[in-house]
């Protein structure tokens, strides 16, 4: 008897315990993320300032509008864009660096740290040392061209390269990440296997392609993973160094849903395009945990 | 440079031609990150002119008042006071809710815990974007709008997730021994979680901690949207409207930006070992 009251003693611990603990995050996430983006689906259908409440109904229409807007054609071609910089260059960049750093060398660990400083400094500052490195009268880049004599582009003036100006910033600010990553997948290798292959007669180059890299692929897989919702994401960039400009040629979808959905307010057609974000995000998310990462 | 060869089983030893290649490799990374920072700080020593003419090399003139002039303002203090506030309510609030949360998830087995983590942990299949406008109206109808908590709440929100699933995955890992004693001597739940589990787990929250602290401190979309009071502004967006209103005066956005970058060095310094161990860890998720 005293077990069993014992028992319910403890069920009702636990039950005001779970009572208790669980509903500020469940309350604050719900509320402010599942609900908005509910909410967001439900906005998508109104032409609507913000202003009372949406009456205006118009169905689809705002997924016309977003999908007839050459700009958002652009903005997601640009983040197309960031992803194949990220896969061809970043994360390749990164590997290598890792591979080299992973080693205990003198200064290996003060350069990883050089390396990985970009990424905690923030976008927005980010976007404003770049725009002085790419400004065509003070500018490093503008500089360097007077000093061979030619005249100084406005990279960020001309639709034609603002937006390779900014993926070079991607890449700066990003791969000191990825680096990091793979550095501590290459810790945790198990070593042995790279004293079998060298007593195999393997060369380093060998090892490297077929004992490292393999067993890296998890860690480069979800690196590729963490590249592509980035690029998705991106906007803190952009915002300094070209405000989507000139001629809306530097958008991403997110700049592109800021300047033709919030500062306009116009509250159907910028929750349409988070929609199609979020879509976007969610259908990509599934299938690469099915089929790319599926072995984990 | 030469290692014993154990402690070097991905690269060369010595001065072979390989490894002068490896050499310029990351020299020339280390020109390509470095550069623009380090122009960056000294641009901000330099006058306007200096800057035109001489943009990589050390100031021919150091030009201190650059940065003494907006140490000594207000503004820089108010910008960096509101971000810290910011993101110091938000390190606590996120703290707070995700422990207990994930303290439940732990340890509690009941109906429906896989599904609700799931719930939590779609978090961080997208971003803040995808929600932002309803979101702002929400802040809104709520009245907190330019409010420091207009921004709080939502950024705690959507760093949730993440930290729910780091302090679950060390929570799980303390010895279960510790819980079944405590609880046959009679200790309940909550009493156990404040006086073992947290105390135990330091390190961790010092690690979500210090992510969120950054998280919140770099933050631009989610207080962009929501604050309209120039007092209010977090740095980057009052660097942002520094920037406009000096457009071309280089030597002074430079310092500006130098002085705000410069408290993110000292904490990464400071932290550089919970920043990169709660980012890796962060990004194996599981």
């Amino acid at each position: 008897m005293a077990a069993l009251a014992g028992r319910r003693g403890a069920d009702i611990g636990k039950l005001s315990t779970i009572l208790l603990f669980l509903p500020p995050a469940l309350l604050l996430f719900t509320l402010f993320v599942v609900l908005p983006v509910g909410e967001a689906a439900w906005y998508s259908g109104f032409n609507w300032n913000g202003f009372g409440s949406p009456t205006n109904w118009i169905g689809l229409d705002n997924y016309r509008f977003v999908f007839d807007n050459r700009a958002f054609g652009t903005a997601f071609k640009n983040n197309l864009l960031i992803i194949i910089v990220s896969l061809l260059i970043q994360l390749p960049l990164a590997l290598s660096l890792a591979i080299i750093l992973a080693d205990r060398f003198r200064g290996a660990v003060v350069l990883r740290m050089v390396f990985f400083l970009p990424y905690i400094l923030a976008e927005i500052a980010t976007g404003l040392i770049f725009s002085f490195v790419y400004d065509g009268d003070y500018g490093l880049l503008a500089a360097i061209y007077k000093s061979f004599g030619a005249e100084a582009p406005h990279l960020l003036a001309s639709p034609q390269t603002a937006f390779a100006a900014i993926l070079v910033v991607v890449v700066w600010k990003y791969f000191g990440f990825h680096m990091m990553l793979f550095i501590a997948a290459l810790q945790s290798l198990d070593r042995s296997m790279l004293e079998a292959a060298r007593i195999d007669g393997a060369s380093r180059w060998q090892s490297l392609r077929y004992v490292v890299i393999p067993a890296l692929s998890p860690t480069i897989r979800l690196s590729a993973f963490f590249a592509i919702v980035g690029s998705l994401q991106l906007f803190d960039l952009v915002m300094p160094l070209t405000r989507g400009g000139p001629s809306d040629s530097s958008h991403t979808m997110v700049s592109f849903l800021y300047t033709f959905g919030i500062t306009r307010m116009r509250v159907g057609f910028g929750s349409a395009v988070g929609v199609i974000l979020f879509l976007i995000c969610v259908v990509f998310a599934f299938t690469y945990k099915r089929w790319i990462m599926r072995d984990e | 440079m030469s290692e014993p060869a154990t402690s070097a089983p991905f690269s060369d030893d010595g001065f072979s031609p390989a490894a002068i290649g490896k050499a310029l490799y990351l020299l020339a990374v280390v020109l390509f990150v470095m550069t623009p920072l380090i122009a960056t700080v000294l641009g901000g020593f330099k006058s306007l002119g200096e800057l035109r003419t001489n943009p990589f090399g050390l100031p021919s003139v150091w030009e201190w008042s650059n940065y003494a002039d907006i140490l000594l303002s207000r503004r820089y203090w108010q910008l960096l006071g509101n971000s810290f506030v910011i993101a110091t309510l938000t390190v606590v609030l996120t703290l707070i809710c995700a422990a207990m949360a994930a303290f439940v998830f732990a340890h509690l087995h009941f109906f429906g815990r896989d599904m609700l983590l799931n719930y939590l942990t779609m978090g961080l299949l997208f971003p803040a974007a995808t929600a932002i406008l309803p979101m702002f109206i929400k802040v809104r109808d709520l009245g907190l709008l330019d409010s420091y908590l207009g921004v709080v709440l939502p950024q705690v929100a959507f760093a949730l997730a993440m930290s729910i699933l780091l302090l679950r995955r060390f929570f799980r890992d303390l010895p279960t021994e510790l819980l079944e004693a405590a609880l046959v001597d009679g200790c309940s739940y909550p009493r156990f979680f404040q006086y073992v589990t947290l105390p135990l787990s330091r390190p961790i929250l010092a690690t979500v901690g210090t992510i969120t602290f950054v998280h919140s401190w770099n933050a631009y979309l989610i207080p962009l949207v929501m604050l309209n009071s120039d007092n209010l502004y977090p740095w980057p967006l009052g660097i942002m409207v520094y920037q406009g209103e000096y457009s071309t005066e280089w030597h002074l956005i430079l310092a500006f930006i130098t002085l705000t970058i410069l408290p993110t060095i000292i904490l990464f310094l400071f932290a550089q070992k919970h920043i990169v161990a709660g980012l890796t860890a962060g990004a194996v998720k599981g």
